[in-house]
């Protein structure tokens, strides 16, 4: 086994861990802290199925964004959908044997490859050209598109220009996720993928990532217009009322 | 700080995007609060010696109050979806009035003092240590927004500039400095009841005054009871409304509406006042004692219902926080919505046939309607969601024949807020006020140009007096701006008065 395998096989057990326990961390802390006021952004539904819907339309088909910015829009959807597509197709390497519709969607995957890359690099060149935008870019924010860029274009580059030994990887893969752990093909291509994936995965839950869990914890999209029918108290608000009834003698 | 001079924006023919300018409101603040302003409020007179240890001491505490906060500040992508939408920055060309640049100024110390890759890698990823530099950007830019949010509608994860402005402002407060415009009035809720001081004598004699002016135009006995013990409904309204046009108007309206429904209402001396610049601030404690007197008052006169005047951020407080801050209602009648709405009010005795309008009363002119952004965009009207929309509406084509609505992209919950809005209403700012107005300005002057309107209707103090101010700067007529009740005022057929005669063409609302 080579020192190669031995480093990449940890770190990616160290990324996982990261990126598990941060994340689950960060939705402890946003599902602790309370909504205190009813703030949906109106007009809002006014049930639980209308609230699932209004959060559907985001996470599915960034609707407010939509209404916001056209080409930001049709940026961002061909990105994440293109890297959904790209996700699921590599569900092949985690599972033996293939689940049937991951093979089933392994055409359109392919092709999905193109979409996120193309998506990301509009996003970036938005991000450089538009003065409104590159205004409210920290290094981190253009960072973060070339590190995506940087998994994308190596991951196309081996699925179409310089084949990997694609039945090795599935073995180390296997390996890391049964641990028993395989040879990892000593592929320059192959390990800067793997190293920029690691990456991506460590930063998740300390960065603007983090919006991935947050939208579902947004206030204004996910609370119900329904302020006068229920009354809506947090605990820190209701020891406040405490103190006034207790003092006012009502 | 001596008023600047400075330039009222030019009418865009077509709405672009500015070209940033930078600093170019930098320097636009209002005045600061003096420790009489702040004291009655529980903070500090003057800046503290250890304010950086305060300041953030306090930004803690809100991370853990208010999910919001907490999850507007970390999960922002620097989309720019925003960055077009605020009226301020479109009057403005000031980078720091793009939504996200304004969240920025607080996001880049909670990155540096409460995040690990703010704390190891500042300038990887944009925090920044908090100055004094720093803390007077926060004031001079939180008081840059009207808490209106318009951005929270194109945000892809629904953040509400509004919820930063206010931790800001809080944290500004919790230190020392606070606003004097919003820290004075809260002062004089407390003292007198409501936010311009009215005592009791001053708001008798108004209302006697108003009695008589609706008995010698209309011949009939209209009456303004204050301080009724047993009537049906208490009236909560903001207090411009008794003495400011034209939002006297608007309560003549109300009172014709009463009467005429026949239902027994008072006004409170105690809670004078619905609006509630406790939210401006984004004090819970405060917006609390301010709305508590309502309740007060409600117990005390022995109401069944309640009833709010015109007013846009009144209505949210009202609409969206009451139950959380001075509820349950457990004491009213059960039968109807606490609180409701004077529009709700009207438009319900509109359907039931209780009240009457004639249309014609009012055609010598074409009107449209701003929709005031908490309205539109923070509360509703009626069972279903968008009915802050519609019910208005309803009203004005119920009371006058000529309607017509601005740009789509104006109005409902894409509407932009008269500029005056979230506690900037105030001489010190009436730069940014005239700047923030140019979007609604634009929207205004294309109808009037387009489909001849005359008057522009509101349901909202703060839209009404900043509009009086503002119009004139764009070339348009400082009566222009009317209240929605004042339409009603107009229209509504009262028995036994000299209108009544008028021919009866009620039935226009469809």
């Amino acid at each position: 086994m080579s020192v190669l395998t031995i480093l990449i096989s940890l770190l990616f057990y160290a990324s996982g861990l990261i990126l598990i326990i941060g994340v689950a961390n960060r939705i402890r802390i946003y599902w602790r802290t309370p909504s205190p006021l009813v703030i949906p952004t109106t007009p809002a539904p006014l049930t639980r199925t209308g609230v699932a819907a209004r959060l559907f339309g985001e996470v599915v088909f960034f609707q407010s964004l939509f209404r916001g910015n056209k080409w930001t829009w049709i940026l961002g959807w061909l990105f994440h959908f293109g890297m959904l597509l790209v996700l699921l197709r590599h569900l092949r390497y985690f599972t033996d044997p293939i689940w049937w519709w991951v093979d089933l969607i392994q055409w359109v995957g392919v092709y999905a490859g193109f979409a996120m890359v193309a998506g990301l690099a509009g996003l970036l060149v938005r991000r450089l050209v538009v003065e409104r935008i590159r205004y409210i870019s920290a290094p981190s924010d253009h960072l973060m598109l070339l590190l995506l860029l940087g998994i994308g274009l190596s991951g196309l580059m081996m699925k179409h220009l310089v084949h990997t030994d694609i039945v090795s990887v599935k073995q180390f893969t296997m390996g890391l996720i049964t641990f028993d752990w395989q040879p990892l093909p000593a592929d320059p291509l192959l390990i800067i993928h793997l190293l920029m994936v690691a990456t991506l995965m460590i930063i998740f839950p300390f960065s603007k990532l983090l919006h991935a869990p947050g939208v579902f914890f947004s206030p204004t999209r996910n609370m119900r217009d329904t302020p006068r029918e229920q009354r809506n108290l947090a605990d820190w608000a209701a020891k406040l009322d405490e103190t006034r009834h207790s003092g006012a003698g009502e | 700080m001596a008023a600047t001079q400075f330039q009222t924006p030019r009418i865009r023919e077509y709405p672009t995007i500015p070209v940033l300018v930078r600093g170019a409101m930098a320097h636009s603040q209002p005045f600061v609060a003096k420790p009489d302003h702040q004291e009655p409020l529980g903070f500090p007179g003057e800046l503290v010696d250890n304010w950086k240890e305060v300041a953030l001491k306090r930004m803690g505490e809100l991370l853990g109050k208010y999910r919001s906060l907490q999850v507007f500040l970390d999960i922002c992508v620097k989309c720019g979806s925003c960055t077009d939408k605020c009226h301020y920055f479109q009057g403005t060309a000031d980078p720091k009035n793009m939504p996200v640049a304004r969240q920025d100024l607080l996001r880049k110390v909670y990155r540096r003092y409460f995040t690990l890759a703010g704390k190891y890698f500042p300038k990887l990823v944009g925090a920044v240590d908090l100055t004094e530099e720093v803390l007077w950007d926060w004031y001079k830019y939180y008081h840059q927004c009207s808490q209106c949010r318009r951005c929270s509608v194109y945000c892809p994860y629904g953040i509400d500039t509004a919820e930063i402005t206010m931790a800001g402002r809080e944290i500004l407060a919790s230190v020392g400095i606070g606003q004097k415009y919003s820290n004075e009035i809260i002062g004089k809720v407390y003292k007198i009841g409501n936010n311009l001081g009215l005592p009791r004598p001053a708001l008798l004699d108004t209302l006697e005054g108003l009695e008589e002016e609706v008995e010698e135009e209309t011949g009939v006995k209209v009456r303004f009871p204050l301080d009724v013990k047993g009537a049906e409904v208490l009236l909560v309204t903001p207090s411009a409304d008794f003495f400011a046009e034209p939002h006297v108007d608007g309560l003549i309206g109300y009172g014709k509406v009463f009467h005429q429904a026949g239902i027994s209402w008072t006004l409170s001396s105690h809670a004078s006042e619905a609006g509630n610049f406790g939210l401006f601030i984004g004090n819970y404690e405060n917006m609390q004692k301010v709305a508590m007197r309502v309740r007060e008052a409600a117990l005390d006169l022995g109401v069944k219902r309640i009833v709010v005047g015109e007013c846009g951020h009144a209505w949210r407080v009202a609409y969206s926080f009451w139950n959380t801050l001075i509820g349950p209602f457990d004491f009213l009648d059960p039968a109807y919505p606490v609180p409701q709405h004077i529009c709700e009010f009207t438009h319900d005795l509109l359907l039931k046939g209780m009240i009457k309008l004639d249309p014609s009363e009012n055609d010598d002119k074409v009107v449209t309607f701003h929709d005031s952004c908490n309205v539109a965009r923070a509360s509703r009207m009626g069972d279903m969601p968008g009915g802050q929309f519609v019910i208005p509406r309803e009203l004005i084509k119920a009371s006058c024949n000529h309607f017509v609505d601005m740009a789509p992209e104006t109005i409902n919950d894409q509407t932009f807020c008269c500029g005056g809005g979230g506690g900037v209403l105030t001489d010190d700012l009436i730069e940014i006020r005239v700047k923030g107005a140019l979007p609604r300005m634009e929207a205004l002057k294309q109808v009037v140009e387009q489909d001849g309107v005359t008057h522009m209707a509101a349901i909202c103090a703060i839209c009404k007096s900043q509009f009086t101010k503002v119009l004139p700067y764009f070339d348009l007529g400082m009566d222009m701006i009317v209240s929605v009740h004042q339409l009603i005022s107009e229209a509504i057929v009262l028995e036994g008065s000299e209108q009544e005669e008028a021919p009866s063409t009620s039935d226009t609302q469809s």
